[in-house]
């Protein structure tokens, strides 16, 4: 279990981590989410001892990190794809971390046939390609054999199958009964992976919550209609005791509705259907709106916050998306 | 907390497995050898030609290590890099992550390059003492005479504290380009220039290159170094440990 108690780090008069406080339980993937810059990596280092906090607090078993006698038995990190001296083969770079932390010398084979590195154990790891290293990087994760894994953004810049290794193993490990706690800045790849969500923007926490209650608050489903006859579709909708929204490109959308139904009450009402499908709006559109206001840089998208759109190309029209307001919605059922 | 001997073990384990231990230390035995040794043989040749101050004055102990000045480099290489790569690579998270104890991370890494500089710097010592003699031919000295032994020796201890001093600044920079941009012109331009020049010499000759090399010599006559062979080595030795703490304090005090 790792504890964060208002841990805050503060570089001059800049707050990278403020007062976060929050736990990594056992057993599960825990998603560290957060745009880039909102002090993922920071906090990480600072579990690790490798930043002192400017105030606050981190044990991992209720120690502090340096209190750990050989930590790598502990808790095993993947900070940094390229931590390692690139003059060094992988063997002899498994070796010194392993000696470092009394683990048998049988222990590096064993993590580098894991991995998949056996053929190119003795190669430097300066040719290693980015997956090699990251996956290097794991076996020194590995190597101790840990309760505790952490990964800092295990995926990026990984090709396809390097990232469908890396999702299965953390659902390995934590199948296994470890801690599994993993940062990323893409909600989708949190979703496929992580069972426990914790949700960060500019140091804050914003959310400390399950992946499931996350995805419930967050999508709700509906249905999206086309037709050439709106205004008939429409009225049958509202005749039927449902709730038809006209969105900005024509189409409808109706919330908690059953197609089939839909469809039954176009078929009696003689109307022409373009499209018919149910819609599940995507987390990363909630992740995105968690976070906008604490999103580090924004982009220099025409009509976004603050960016005027150029004069000569028309503003895209606002799209009442749904959920946009849940923060709000979520602080009045507090209320409540 | 770590085991001691475990992560003295895994630092010897970092040392050995790159290539820039062998280069570096290697090149600094050759071209002291071989350099030293070629000085002694022009000497031995030039000999009539010499000055009666000069025949006088000629210490034929540190002649046979005259090839240190560039052979020394070598070791000022191997001391920043055993340290800083640590930093240019990023391994130091992972080895700070593997050994949280900085203290006791410094003090292995210390004793291991230490100890690996104290091999290669008597090796070295020894090698080209007896390889300079040899070409000394008539000028030559012998081992067993008053306070050669403990030049040789000296010698030795120099390269070692070169070396530490090196890693002590280097822990200090936390980067190789400045570790060997300060380092190198200081042991091979600053101080020499500076122990020529007439007002600078009398600060000059405390500087750890020129205190520590006091050990090497046996025949004292032109020199006014207003110390003795193990006092020089003594004002080293505190210039090293200056250099130390304070590589000590940036590594305990600093984010990774």
């Amino acid at each position: 279990m790792i504890e964060l108690q208002a841990l805050t780090k503060r570089y001059g008069g800049k707050t990278a981590v403020d007062h976060l406080t929050f736990s990594v339980r056992p057993g599960v993937v825990t998603g560290f989410l957060g745009p880039n810059g909102a002090g993922k990596s920071t906090t990480m280092r600072m579990i690790l001892g490798l930043d002192n906090p400017t105030s606050g607090d981190v044990t991992i078993d209720g120690k502090h990190y340096a209190q750990l006698s050989d930590p790598f038995t502990y808790i095993g990190a993947l900070l940094d794809a390229k931590a390692m001296h690139g003059g060094r083969s992988a063997y002899n770079h498994l070796l010194c971390l392993a000696q470092a932390n009394r683990i048998p010398r049988r222990r590096v084979d064993e993590v580098l046939e894991t991995v998949g590195l056996t053929a190119v154990a003795k190669q430097r790891s300066k040719g290693f390609s980015l997956g090699m290293g990251q996956r290097l990087g794991i076996a020194g994760a590995l190597l101790g054999d840990p309760k505790i894994l952490m990964f800092d953004e295990p995926v990026n810049g990984l090709d396809p199958e390097g990232i469908h290794w890396i999702r299965n193993l953390m659902k390995d490990l934590a199948a296994q009964g470890r801690t599994v706690f993993v940062s990323s800045h893409l909600m989708s790849e949190m979703a496929l992976t992580a069972e426990h969500l914790v949700v960060i923007g500019r140091g804050r926490l914003l959310a400390d919550t399950s992946m499931a209650d996350f995805i419930e608050q967050n999508s709700r489903s509906y249905i999206r209609v086309r037709t050439p006859q709106p205004e008939q579709m429409r009225d049958a909708l509202t005749v039927a005791g449902l709730t038809p929204v006209t969105v900005g490109d024509g189409s409808i959308e109706i919330q908690d509705a059953d197609p089939a139904k839909i469809g039954e009450l176009a078929a009696q009402n003689h109307l022409v259907l373009h499209e018919l499908s149910p819609q599940r709006a995507s987390l990363e559109e909630a992740f995105m709106r968690l976070t906008a206001e604490s999103v580090e840089y924004h982009a220099g998208v025409p009509g976004v916050s603050g960016v005027p759109a150029p004069s000569d190309q028309p503003a895209p029209e606002q799209q009442p998306a749904w959920g946009a307001n849940w923060q709000q919605q979520k602080q009045k059922k507090g209320q409540s | 907390m770590a085991a001691p001997s475990a992560v003295l073990q895994s630092e010897w384990t970092k040392v050995r497995s790159v290539r820039s231990t062998v280069w570096t230390l290697g090149s600094a035995l050759l071209v002291t050898v071989i350099l030293s040794g070629l000085l002694c043989l022009l000497t031995n040749a030039q000999w009539d030609n010499f000055g009666e101050s000069d025949r006088a004055g000629f210490d034929p102990t540190s002649s046979s290590f005259s090839g240190l000045l560039l052979g020394q480099l070598a070791l000022i290489v191997f001391g920043v890099l055993v340290v800083s790569s640590e930093y240019s690579t990023g391994m130091i998270r992972t080895s700070l992550a593997a050994v949280p104890q900085r203290g006791t991370f410094y003090a292995s890494k210390v004793a291991v390059i230490g100890a690996l500089a104290l091999v290669v710097g008597m090796a070295t010592a020894f090698l080209s003492f007896f390889v300079g003699q040899a070409l000394l031919g008539d000028h030559s000295t012998s081992i067993t005479d008053h306070g050669v032994l403990r030049a040789v020796v000296g010698a030795g201890l120099y390269m070692t504290l070169t070396v530490l001093f090196s890693a002590g600044i280097a822990m200090m920079l936390r980067s190789p380009m400045l570790g060997l941009g300060i380092l190198m012109p200081f042991f091979f331009l600053i101080s020499p220039i500076l122990a020529a020049v007439p007002g600078a010499k009398n600060v000059a000759r405390y500087f750890p290159d020129r205190a520590g090399s006091k050990i090497m010599q046996v025949v004292s006559i032109n020199d006014d170094r207003p110390y003795g062979p193990w006092a020089g080595l003594g004002i080293m030795l505190l210039w090293v440990a200056a250099a130390l703490i304070g590589g000590y304090v940036v590594l305990k005090k600093r984010d990774a």
